[in-house]
């Protein structure tokens, strides 16, 4: 075997704190070869990142740092802060999560380029590092590179400040590039052309990539060898194709059976993967997945399996029952059985008609600028006209990216105020027409469930009262109201007696079972579930999911689900409404949408989503969308997606014209309503290939 | 000056106590499984007191305060000279087995005046701060909350008064405190009031303002927070929100703002009975005492320096516990950066 | 950019003067020129008092609020030097003002600039260096003199500079008033810049423990945050990154911070003036308070409010300057 281009042998990062020492990484063996795409997956808190930053040499101070980290055969940990920093850059370089932080505020992006290129080149000249960084910039995909070296960051989006940490990764043609979650706070088609533009720094360069993230459609879809990490260690390593096909350790399995695939929703019920991971705080005994493995026996509880090459296939595994798997005795099926469905028994009325009922719904904001004399400069179509229903016992699925709209759209369902413009019908009652006692009154049917379980629910009051804040409004007894928290939690599928527990006791799937339990104690008609799972561990969305199914078809409850998950969405909802600049572009059935969408935006959409299965991921056709979402200030003539239609490019000069100068308006196709001009032509997406071209964002 | 720069830094106390933050975040993920004994969490205020416990800071802030206010309590006891007492047969002598502090040009005692001087420094500032952050509290997260027309008036209000120094607006009602009677007839009332309690209120209502725009920000961004939204969309009212969510999740803040504001009080006492505006004579104060002590510095330093001293290590010890507050109740001080 | 800072200006402009028109109001409600005329012997008809008082405009038979407009109205009808009227010493305010200014000046810019810089370098390099020895000893010391007031400071530098004149047997150190008169010349400017030492070294000291301690909370904010890793991650070493990224960000909230300080530096100086016997606009506001003289207040008040009206806006220019985000 040649040497391996980065060696990690027997790493440990140990975090003191006054609440006994953290052992973040316990042990952890890898390589990585030249040239070679190496996937890293865990669900947060598993030492992913921590170990890829102890290779960095980026810890804090405080981290004791111990094994053995070689690089090219030079030992890492040894090194002193200036040695490493000449690898730092130019050999190894490494890509953050979070885009807007990673960037200084207050030096122009070519700046900092050009600072990665002189800080390995003492006595380049000015004008080569300029050329250079022009060069960088263009490779990444950001037109006018020129002009836009000279722009700060908080000037760039999301999406191009991450193409430009990209371009400073890459600048000194590194042989190693550490990607930690660098797409994790994008949309999902700012997602896709990073990525793509991931592979191109590969190619260019020629560089290993280690790839981390919690997206096992991401890792489907890019990296040639998966390594799972759980708990501070590794438990199993492969390539893509075997891990995917035949999962070897529990976790993986509970892991790949848990997240939903776009292609295949709404099927099957997810498999739940209960608990959650160990405190690395405390000692552990046996295997750290014991607790929450169903195929555990004694030695598992006993002992902790070591990562070993079994098999002579190149897959290693941490697991005592990695034979029986091997051999298919122990399948992931017998592993996690797939719950059974819930019967939908309520009958849906015919007659009753929808639930909830918007007709050209708008919410605009004014804009303001200066402090003193305020004055508005324009107005954020946050929603722009929008009609919809939720039928009973039914659930209407709201996706788009963010900026959209979508959760502004849910948000004045809940304020329950007249709207600017259009109406508004909930259960039955017309909203502008309410005064407040029969706001009050109303309120009781319509309730909501946040996304994120730690702000969802406030830190300082304990459980019980939480969950019984709306029956305070409404003047129930005490009695009554206790009887209710203890039903509601057994409802969520938790213990009555935890009412007088405090929030952070919890894990995050808990909280927000507690915030469910909230939204349904005052027997609501409708639930607003405004992004419920997208803030938690994938292996924890499947339970909240199935809780939310079951609860729907035992209470006959209709949900308005706002997601920008489109496996979620095809998972649990019946209509599915796409958002995009304050407007529904496509709004139909779930089977249908999802069949055979008739937007180019709902196709990109589509396409953009990773799908946790390599084999499909490789074959999938895909539609990259250009640049990014126009700001919804900006007075767009015309199709507001027109600057970003993957399908305009493709038609003739007269019915572009027609896009850029009429705005489409929603048009009956099938059971759907589609808002564009060309839906006969949709299909020469499918025939052309539409490979990616760089953004055009002025 | 509408910008208020403590307030960036306070906005980290945001996230508060939310009982991980940064990397530990990650790492200590409070697990329990449910079949385990009942188990108490550690509290919020446990946690803070575990942490307080641990920083140098407090323990040195903290014996000094308390060495000062058991010594302004019972120290005359061990005394034979009282206030204002003088003793004839010894003018300016230095500290003795007599006099532990000395006497003044008059001879009185100045062990004696400074127990009574330390009461009344102790007094004013253990009241004017909580009285300011009270105020902080009610106005800025009702402004916050509110909005609108409220806002902009507390703004107003708030910059107004930002705009002067605060020891001016002090001075301005200092007249009150030395010829009551010279007051116009409609604000005779406040000449009634002891002198102590008229400073009281006087810093109090002009030391609020930083508070409650930090108080009014961080009320802005808790609105925002999802549970808070979630009350309103239950139709809970907004002084029921304001108490049961708002207040206790910026308390720390205040508790904070409590602390250091108990020096920035005691020092606007001193400043002002220093240059004869605030406590008026006979009664004595840590500030009349430094001013009567200042003449005299060079040639009999012990009226100057005595009291010099205890004010200065009061000042210390109470600023070193609120900064050993400030980083226990701040997780983020505490984390060790790269 | 430029009518950013216009309008913040403007902003703060109308704000002083409320904020001076309504201290005029205050210090009318409660200082009572009068009784300087009380008690006399033989006493002074009321008559009389009345229209001293009256050519004062500050007699209290007038309705306050009147009293506050012809004064306000004096501001914009009367010519320059008799537009804040007159103290009770009869001068013209503003020629007062006009001697004490430079003199209060004097020591607060170059009190305040030394703060400045003085208290940023502290902070940088305490937080650079978190916990240890020299972080701790830099703290503790900050810790006492934050807790030392400027006129508590002062009497100390004043006792030890006693103790070194009695010891050198001449007087090095000359600290009463702010100049000795008599000299001409450079022994003038010498004279002058002796002056200066003790009450600005009491007022930077001062000030830059304050800002000293700001600065290192804000320093440990921004050694944390992720652009230092990616500065890092680039290849740069540890203290590279800290200070071409750190300190250049940690610089914009404290650019806010020096104008909020800069109140609390006002006041200290105006201490210090007194037990350095300055002849400067602190001690005219001081005695005014003691002697009850409104107008002499008043003229004080509107000094140190447009002294504010310039840090705040300097300071939004620097902001501004410190930070891209800022100017649109």
């Amino acid at each position: 075997m040649p040497e391996p281009l980065l060696q990690v042998k027997d790493l440990t990062v140990t975090f003191p704190s006054t609440s006994g020492d953290v052992r973040a990484v316990r042990g952890v063996d890898y390589r990585v070869d030249e040239g070679e795409f190496l996937g890293i997956v865990g669900e947060s808190g598993s030492g992913k990142s921590v170990s890829s930053l102890a290779v960095m040499g980026l810890l804090p101070t405080s981290a004791r740092i111990e094994g053995d980290l070689r690089f090219r055969g030079q030992s890492l940990l040894g090194m002193t802060d200036r040695e490493l920093s000449a690898l730092r850059g130019d050999q190894i370089s490494m890509i953050f999560q979070d885009p807007l932080s990673a960037l200084t505020p207050v030096y122009t992006v070519g700046q900092q380029i050009e600072e990665a290129l002189h800080l390995h080149h003492k006595g380049l000249r000015a004008d080569s590092a300029h050329k250079r960084a022009v060069e960088l910039l263009e490779l990444v995909g950001i037109p006018g590179a020129e002009r836009r070296l000279k722009a700060f960051p908080h000037e760039f989006s999301g999406g191009m400040r991450q193409r430009a940490m990209i371009a400073i990764a890459m600048a000194n043609d590194p042989s190693l590039i550490i990607a930690d979650e660098p797409t994790t706070a994008l949309d999902v088609t700012i997602q896709a052309q990073v990525l793509e533009v991931l592979q191109t720094a590969k190619e260019v360069t020629g560089a290993a990539v280690v790839l981390i993230t919690h997206d096992l459609g991401v890792v489907a879809g890019n990296v040639d060898r998966v390594a799972v990490m759980y708990a501070g260690k590794l438990v199993e390593t492969s390539g893509v194709d075997e891990i995917f096909a035949a999962p070897h350790m529990p976790y993986t399995m509970g892991l790949l059976r848990s997240v939903p695939n776009m292609l295949t929703a709404g099927e099957q019920r997810l498999v739940p993967l209960e608990g959650r991971p160990p405190n690395l705080a405390k000692p552990l005994v046996g295997c750290p997945f014991a607790e929450r493995c169903p195929a555990a026996v004694d030695r598992c509880r006993a002992e902790e399996p070591e990562l070993e090459a079994r098999f002579g296939d190149g897959r290693a595994v941490a697991c005592h029952r990695a034979e029986e798997i091997a051999a298919g005795t122990l399948r992931p099926e017998d592993v996690f059985p797939r719950p059974e469905p819930e019967q939908r028994e309520v009958a849906v009325r015919e007659d009753a008609g929808p639930i909830v009922a918007a007709e050209g719904l708008v919410r605009h904001f004014p804009l303001y600028r200066g402090a003193v004399f305020r004055r508005v400069v324009g107005t954020v179509k946050a929603v722009d006209g929008v009609d919809f229903e939720v039928q009973p016992g039914q659930t209407l699925g709201l996706v788009g990216e963010s900026g959209s709209g979508k959760s502004t759209t849910s948000l004045e369902l809940m304020e329950l105020v007249p709207p600017q413009s259009g109406s508004l019908v909930v259960a039955g009652k017309d909203v502008s027409t309410l005064d407040k006692k029969s706001r009050l009154a109303l309120r009781k049917d319509v309730q909501i469930v946040f996304q994120d379980p730690m702000a969802a629910v406030d830190p300082r009051l304990p459980v019980g009262e939480i969950i019984c804040e709306p029956l305070t409004v409404h003047k129930v007894p005490r009695q009554e109201r206790d009887r209710r928290i203890g039903e509601m939690l057994e409802l969520v599928g938790l213990e009555p007696e935890m009412a007088d527990r405090y929030p952070h006791e919890f894990s995050g799937g808990q909280r927000q079972r507690i915030g469910i339990a909230r939204a349904l104690i005052t027997e609501p008609k409708v639930l607003v579930l405004d992004e419920p799972v997208s803030a938690l561990d994938v292996s924890v969305q499947a339970g909240v999911i199935n809780l939310l199914e079951d609860l729907r078809d035992r209470l006959g409850l209709s949900y308005l689900f706002v997601a920008h998950d489109l496996a979620i969405v095809r998972e649990i909802a019946d209509t599915i409404a796409v958002m995009y600049l304050g407007r529904i572009v496509e709004y139909g059935p779930v089977a249908e949408v999802y069949e055979k969408a008739r937007h180019p935006y709902t196709r990109a959409l589509m396409s953009a989503v990773p799908v946790p299965d390599p084999v499909t991921e490789r074959s999938r056709r895909r539609i990259l969308l250009t640049g990014d979402q126009p700001s919804p200030t900006e007075d767009i003539p015309g199709c507001n997606f027109a600057s970003r239609c993957p399908l305009l490019p493709l038609l003739d000069e007269e019915r572009r014209g027609r896009c850029h100068g009429e705005d489409p308006t929603p048009v009956r196709h099938g059971a759907s309503r589609v808002a564009c001009h060309h839906v006969d032509s949709i299909d020469r997406l499918d025939t052309v290939d539409a490979a990616p071209q760089p953004s055009v964002t002025p | 000056m509408s910008t208020t720069p403590p307030a960036d830094r306070a906005g980290d106390l945001a996230e508060d106590l939310e009982p991980t933050a940064g990397l530990a975040r990650h790492q200590k993920r409070n697990r329990r499984r449910q079949e385990d004994k009942p188990y108490r969490p550690v509290s919020r205020s446990r946690l803070v007191l575990r942490r307080l416990r641990t920083k140098p800071n407090f323990w040195i802030g903290g014996v000094i305060v308390l060495l000062i206010v058991l010594f302004a309590l019972f120290g005359d006891l061990i005394n034979v000279y009282e206030l204002n007492q003088a003793d004839p047969y010894s003018f300016n002598s230095p500290p003795s087995a007599q006099h532990y502090f000395g006497t003044d040009a008059i001879g009185m005692d100045l062990y004696a005046s400074m127990t009574e001087a330390l009461r009344m420094s102790l007094l004013i500032g253990f009241l004017a701060a909580p009285l300011a952050t009270l105020v902080a509290a009610f106005l800025g997260s009702l402004a916050g909350y509110l909005g609108g027309i409220f806002e902009t008036l507390t703004n107003s209000l708030i910059n107004l008064l930002l705009v002067l120094p605060v020891f001016y607006m002090l001075m301005i009602i200092s007249p009150a405190l030395a010829t009551p009677e010279t007051l116009p007839e409609w604000l005779q009332w406040i000449g009634f009031m002891p002198s102590w309690l008229l400073l009281v209120i006087a810093i109090g209502l002009f030391s609020w303002m930083i508070m409650a725009q930090i108080v009014k920000n961080q009320t802005k961004s808790l609105k925002e927070r999802e549970y808070v939204k979630a009350a309103r969309f239950m139709g809970v009212g907004t002084l029921a929100i304001l108490r049961r969510h708002i207040i206790p999740n910026v308390a720390s803040l205040l508790i904070i703002d409590a602390a250091l504001g108990v020096a920035m009080a005691i020092l606007a006492e001193t400043s002002l009975s220093f240059f004869g505006l605030g406590i008026q004579a006979p009664a004595v104060s840590l500030g009349t005492l430094l001013q009567d002590g200042t003449g005299a510095a060079v040639s009999r330093p012990w009226l100057f320096v005595i009291p010099a001293g205890f004010l200065v290590a009061l000042l210390t010890g109470v600023a070193l516990v609120g900064d050993a507050l400030r980083d226990a109740i701040d997780p983020t001080s505490e984390v060790n950066r790269a | 950019m430029t009518t950013y800072i216009l309008r913040r200006f403007v902003n703060y402009a109308i704000l002083t003067a409320f904020a001076t028109v309504f201290v005029y109001i205050a210090a009318s409600l409660f200082f009572y020129p009068r009784k300087r005329y009380l008690g006399r012997n033989p006493p002074i008809p009321e008559s009389t008092q009345d229209a001293i008082l009256s050519g004062y405009g500050i007699n209290d038979k007038d309705p306050v609020l009147l009293r506050a407009w012809w004064w306000f109205e004096r501001i914009i009808t009367e010519p320059f030097p008799e537009k804040l009227g007159q103290d009770l010493t009869g001068n013209w305010v503003i020629q007062e003002m006009g001697t004490r200014a430079g003199v209060s000046l004097r020591l607060l810019v170059l009190g305040s600039l030394i703060a400045a810089v003085l208290g940023v370098v502290l902070g940088v390099w305490g937080a650079v260096r978190q916990y240890k020895a020299s972080d701790q000893i830099v703290s503790y010391a900050s810790f006492v003199l934050i807790s030392t007031p400027t006129f508590v400071g002062g009497v100390v530098l004043m006792i030890l500079a006693t103790e070194l004149n009695n010891l050198l047997g001449f007087q090095a150190i000359r600290f009463t008033g702010s100049y000795t008169p008599g000299f001409t010349g450079w022994e003038k400017w010498w004279d002058y810049g002796v002056h200066l030492l003790l009450p600005t070294i009491a007022l930077a000291l001062f000030g830059a423990a304050g800002y000293s301690r700001y600065q290192r909370s804000i320093m440990l904010d921004v050694l944390g945050s992720d652009y230092i890793r990616t500065a890092r991650a680039k290849g740069a070493t540890r203290s590279r990154a800290l200070v071409k990224h750190g300190v250049r960000v940690a610089l914009i909230p404290m650019s806010t911070y020096f104008a909020y300080n800069f109140g609390t530096l006002v006041s200290g100086s105006a201490f210090l003036e007194i037990v350095f016997s300055w002849r400067g606009m602190g001690q005219y506001g001081i005695q005014a308070v003691q002697q009850s003289d409104v107008n002499a207040l008043a003229g004080t008040v509107c000094f140190t409010a447009i002294l504010l009206l310039i840090s705040s806006t300097l300071s939004e220019v620097l902001y501004a300057a410190l930070d891209p985000r800022v100017r649109v």
